[in-house]
């Protein structure tokens, strides 16, 4: 069975970009627009990986992964911050949150790919 | 037509161009039918202030403003009348919506251009500048007329010397 | 694998623009004095959207000036920085680049400009009084490598103990095999516990690891930056090519700050068992990306160790390592090789920050787009769709149709017993209703709000007052008005002359108003209305106006030919001759004198009339009447004789039955009415119109006031009919202008109600004269 993995961004244009090429490469994708809407798919769907970006309206990156944490079906799925924040207090602070790991925007379909193989396969 | 064989095979060669005829006093004319956009009967116009007396006004003609020049006015055919009878044939040309008002329309004419002779100096209605020949037709004379250089002649007043100018 | 990335430009292009628009909107209302928090914010994240698109989809230019945007614009959100007029002037020329680069990457296109690099350099510049240094922030683009790898000094401790050595090797053979990165000191005693070195490389620290990783568990080592003078490495590191590393972190321990600076780096952190933590530093990756392993000696330290990798790392003993471990372990079975998923990193030319004009080379293999950009993209997608307008205009020619055809239903159905016919009647009340409304909705196509060219000045506005050191509120009122489509499109730039223009001959300097006891800030008014059946376009200044003794001195000095006392209006006009100019000195606004001229001529051309007031001291007011070769216009349905013409509702002061006394007629003034006490020049429409109705005598007819160009004049008219919203129609289509006349319209009988222009009007009266 495919994985599925959500990709939580405010840009439509980085979303159909992550959609497309995971799509491709054979997984699964559900886009969510902002915090909340990604929290709101995660609740009711699984997922194998989780994108999000940090910088969003209504509910940002790191809460978002604070409350996917706060849920058991989420405790250890993969969840990995978009960001082009570089500084390491975005990273310490998202490893706080809990995630798994952070993907410096911008990057490439290549990337991308490659760092979802490294994760899940 | 049928007994002209000969001729037949010229006409593939030959462009036949139809022709729309009408009546302006004793005279008949004709046009190139590809100007005609239709033909309608006299319907109330809006008058224009300080125009010649030819240009009757404008109509509607759906939802387009089309000035009507009376043709029998214009070539002082005397004695005018509007009736059911009257007819307005509505031209196109030069990218101008006018109506003219005959006498009558009588005809769809197909003619070749052989069949058009060069018009001698006389004394038709119109200026000869705005005629390109004379044919006949069941012993007429018929009077083949450049509408479109006739419409858009100063002498009509419809276009606007300064026109060009805009353009 | 290539991922065609030009398929999703389209999304980005449409999102940029949107970005862009509401970037500029927020930064036009955002007040400096007390600026609004979420206000900077909301415009931050616009900056930052764009980037990361731009950044993404290989825009890298883009990407390069929403980068410095963008540092500076979170110094002012974290209020680091108080916003100034000179930085919103620079954020507004930033995002024109901005636009210009979106518009040429539509176009397949690169813009090069040196606009760019101005504003970087500008917007640098101004980021540099920020108590916390911009670098820090600095942007590197991923798939672009910036610089050379610099020298770098690495301080690299771990205990002695901890290293596992091969049989035959010692500590010194240790050194000798970093050595051949570089130079190796030792900063701690040969023999002490803690073994402390330094190594100068221009490796990255990821080949330190490597050769550590042969003899001890990574996790006993600690690599971090010496800089020489113990400042963070953040902001040098963040400038080196990417790179990637590990970071090991013991249970604990909140060293992680210290060695995650990397912004384009990738890492991983492991909160391994062990005692002494461990750090490396991504640096340069160009070098040796294709030889990197993630602790090829620590099996299982996926889960834990902290990874950081080429543009991404992951969090070690975070939740969902276990997963990543997992299908590294997976991997590793499969490929004896281990990890080459990095395509090796070709070092480009250094690059100048300044000469962002030139956008760098990216390599082929980190941009798939490169190629493909140069294809010609598709024109902007949009939820509107484009309709030639012939097909608009046919449209609302037949829906009049339709709009008659029911009016001579009715009429025929006028004659029938409205009980037995019930649903006749319901029918064609119905079918009214319903073709009133297409007609609306159809005649709404082709017209458009003129804030759609009003929306511009605000900007227009703040960035000339600014260039010109002066201050000036823009008033827009009438935004409304709608007009057709064609002539919002030929208004702007005349408009945009006649602002300036005011802005820059109008408006004083602050210093001058406040002499002159005027407020400090000066205003423009911008106003449109229907009037007449025209729209009117009011730019007005309270400025200085103009200078009628300056004006004629100049007429004299250029040989333009004037009436022995010209009139203020005759003065005026003199601005709109061609080389006509009376700045005392050129700017760059106006005072080239090849404005007003063509402001004339552009006007004319849309059959429009440009008019002037002045009073000295008080300002200057400029009209622009432009008709309506397709415009709704509120009228009124006027009866002579057995002609109806329409009276453009907004021209009309009021209306009278008049009696005997009103009417006069005085010598070489013609007839005039007097009405209220004045006396106002009358026109006999009947006689104007030449209408050949049996006559009529004045009383019983209506007189008219309306408001012209050339003051108040009456109209006589029979009788006034009714009020009628028309579509207004050219007569110029078919036939030719009729003096008196603006247009025509078609009314509900099907017949052609010509449409009154009442300064036509009032000017053929005065010429009667």
């Amino acid at each position: 069975m495919a994985k599925t993995i959500l990709t939580v961004d405010d840009s439509a244009s980085i979303r159909q970009m992550v959609t497309f090429t995971l799509k491709d490469a054979g997984y699964a994708v559900v886009e969510a627009v902002d915090g909340q809407d990604g929290l709101d798919k995660a609740k009711s769907g699984r997922f194998d990986l989780i994108f999000t970006d940090q910088n969003m309206p209504r509910m940002d990156g790191l809460t978002l992964i604070k409350q996917l944490r706060s849920l058991p079906q989420y405790a250890s799925v993969p969840i990995l911050m978009l960001t082009t924040e570089s500084s390491d207090g975005m990273k310490s602070q998202g490893r706080a949150a809990g995630a798994t790991g952070w993907l410096v925007k911008p990057f490439d379909p290549q990337k991308l790919l490659e760092v979802v193989r490294k994760v899940i396969g | 037509m049928n007994n002209d064989r000969p001729e037949r095979t010229v006409t593939t060669t030959e462009v036949t161009k139809e022709y729309l005829t009408f009546t302006l006093g004793d005279e008949e004319y004709g046009i190139d039918i590809l100007k005609v956009q239709e033909i309608r009967g006299y319907d109330a116009v809006t008058r224009i202030a300080n125009a010649p007396n030819f240009i009757k006004g404008v109509i509607n003609m759906r939802g387009i403003i089309v000035p009507i020049l009376d043709m029998r006015l214009k070539f002082n055919l005397g004695q005018v009348e509007y009736n059911e009878f009257t007819v307005v044939i509505i031209l196109n040309v030069a990218e101008r919506v006018v109506g003219i008002v005959v006498d009558g329309v009588s005809d769809v004419i197909a003619l070749k251009r052989s069949q058009i002779r060069p018009a001698p100096e006389f004394g038709a209605l119109m200026d000869t500048a705005y005629i390109d020949g004379l044919t006949t037709l069941e012993q007429r004379m018929v009077i083949m007329v450049d509408i479109e250089k006739l419409i858009t002649s100063s002498e009509m007043g419809l276009v606007e010397s300064v026109r060009s100018e805009l353009a | 694998m290539t991922i065609d990335m030009t398929r999703f430009y389209q999304v980005f292009f449409d999102e940029a623009g949107e970005h862009l628009a509401a970037m500029e909107d927020l930064l036009l209302e955002l007040d400096v004095s007390a600026p609004d928090l979420e206000t900077l914010n909301a415009i931050f994240r616009a900056a930052h959207s764009i980037k990361g698109g731009a950044g993404t989809f290989g825009f890298n230019d883009m990407a390069e000036v929403t980068h410095v945007l963008e540092t500076l614009l979170d110094c002012l959100r974290k209020q680091e920085l108080q916003p100034t007029v000179e930085m919103v002037d620079t954020f507004l020329r930033a995002g024109d680049v901005l636009k210009a680069q979106l518009a040429a990457h539509q176009e397949g296109r690169e813009y090069a400009d040196v606009r760019i690099a101005e504003v970087c350099a500008h917007l640098e510049q101004l980021s540099t009084l920020a108590p916390t240094s911009p670098a820090n922030h600095r942007f590197a683009l991923a798939p672009q490598v910036k610089k050379p790898p610099p020298m770098t000094r690495w301080h690299i401790s771990f205990r002695a103990d901890a290293i596992d050595f091969q049989p035959g090797a010692d500590i010194a053979a240790l050194r000798d095999v970093l050595a051949e990165l570089g130079q190796v000191d030792w900063l701690s005693a040969d023999d002490a516990e803690l073994c402390v070195w330094r190594l100068t490389t221009n490796a990255g620290q990821e080949a330190i690891i490597e050769t550590f990783a042969f003899v001890c568990d990574p996790a006993c080592l600690t690599i971090s930056f010496d800089d020489g003078e113990l400042h963070p490495p953040a902001h040098q590191t963040a400038q080196d090519d990417p790179g990637f590393g590990f970071f090991t972190d013991a249970p604990g321990s909140d060293h992680l700050k210290q060695v995650t600076e990397d912004e384009a780096g990738f890492g991983f952190f492991a909160d391994a068992p062990g005692t002494a933590y461990f750090a490396h530093h991504a640096a340069d990756a160009k070098e040796d990306a294709a030889g990197f392993g993630f602790f090829a000696g620590a099996p299982g330290s996926e889960q834990v160790a902290d990874q950081e990798h080429h543009g991404y790392g992951l969090f070690g003993g975070s939740p969902g390592m276990a997963t990543v471990a997992a299908i590294a372990q997976q991997e590793r079975t499969e490929t004896a090789q281990g990890y080459g998923f990095f395509e090796r990193r070709q070092p480009l030319e250094p690059t100048d920050v300044a000469a962002v004009a030139t956008p760098p080379v990216a390599p082929a293999a980190v941009r798939p787009a490169a190629t493909a950009a140069d294809a010609k993209r598709a024109a902007p997608a949009d939820t509107s769709i484009r309709v030639s307008v012939e097909k608009v205009d046919q449209l609302i020619n037949l829906v009049g149709e339709l709009v008659i055809t029911h009016a001579m239903l009715a009429e025929s159905a006028s004659g029938l017993e409205p009980l037995a016919h019930e649903q006749i009647f319901d029918g064609l009340a119905n079918l009214e209703r319903n073709s009133r409304d297409l007609q609306q909705a159809v005649m709404s196509i082709r017209m458009l709000p003129i804030s759609f060219v009003f929306n511009r000045f605000p900007r227009v506005v703040r960035d000339t007052a600014a260039k010109l050191g002066k201050q000036v509120a823009l008033k827009l009122l009438g935004e409304d008005t709608e007009l057709d489509k064609g002539l919002i499109e030929r208004l702007a730039d005349p408009l945009n002359h006649l602002v300036r223009n005011s802005i820059d001959h109008g408006i004083e300097q602050p210093q001058q108003r406040v002499a002159s006891g005027k407020p400090e800030m000066g205003e423009i008014t911008l106003r449109a209305s229907h009037q007449g059946g025209s729209v009117v376009v009011e730019v007005r200044d309270d400025g200085a106006g103009l200078n009628r003794d300056k004006l004629l001195a100049k007429a004299a000095q250029q040989g333009i030919a004037l009436p022995d006392n010209p009139s203020d209006k005759d003065v005026w006009q003199l601005i709109f001759h061609a080389g006509f100019s009376t700045a005392d000195k050129i700017t760059d606004i106006s005072g080239r004198g090849v404005g007003m001229d063509v402001v004339r001529r552009n006007i004319e051309a849309m059959n429009g009339r440009v008019d002037i007031d002045s009073e000295p001291g008080h300002g200057t007011r400029i009209t622009i009447r432009l008709p309506l070769t397709l415009a709704i216009l509120d009228g009124l349905s006027v009866r002579m004789g057995d002609e109806m013409f329409i009276l453009p509702l907004t021209a009309i002061q009021e209306s009278i039955q008049p009696t005997r006394d009103q009417f006069m007629t005085v010598a070489g003034k013609g007839r005039l009415a007097r009405v209220n006490g004045d006396y106002l020049p009358l026109v006999m429409l009947r006689e104007v119109f030449a209408l050949d109705a049996p006559p009529l005598r004045d009383e019983d007819g209506i007189l008219v006031v309306v408001d012209t160009t050339e003051g108040r004049i009456a109209l006589l008219i029979d009788e006034l009919v009714a009020q009628h919203q028309v579509v207004i129609k050219s007569l110029e289509t078919n036939y030719r202008k009729v003096e008196g006349i603006s247009g025509a319209t078609i009314m509900g009988d099907g017949r052609v109600a010509l449409i009154l222009d009442v300064d036509a009007l009032a000017r053929l009266n005065r010429r009667a004269e």
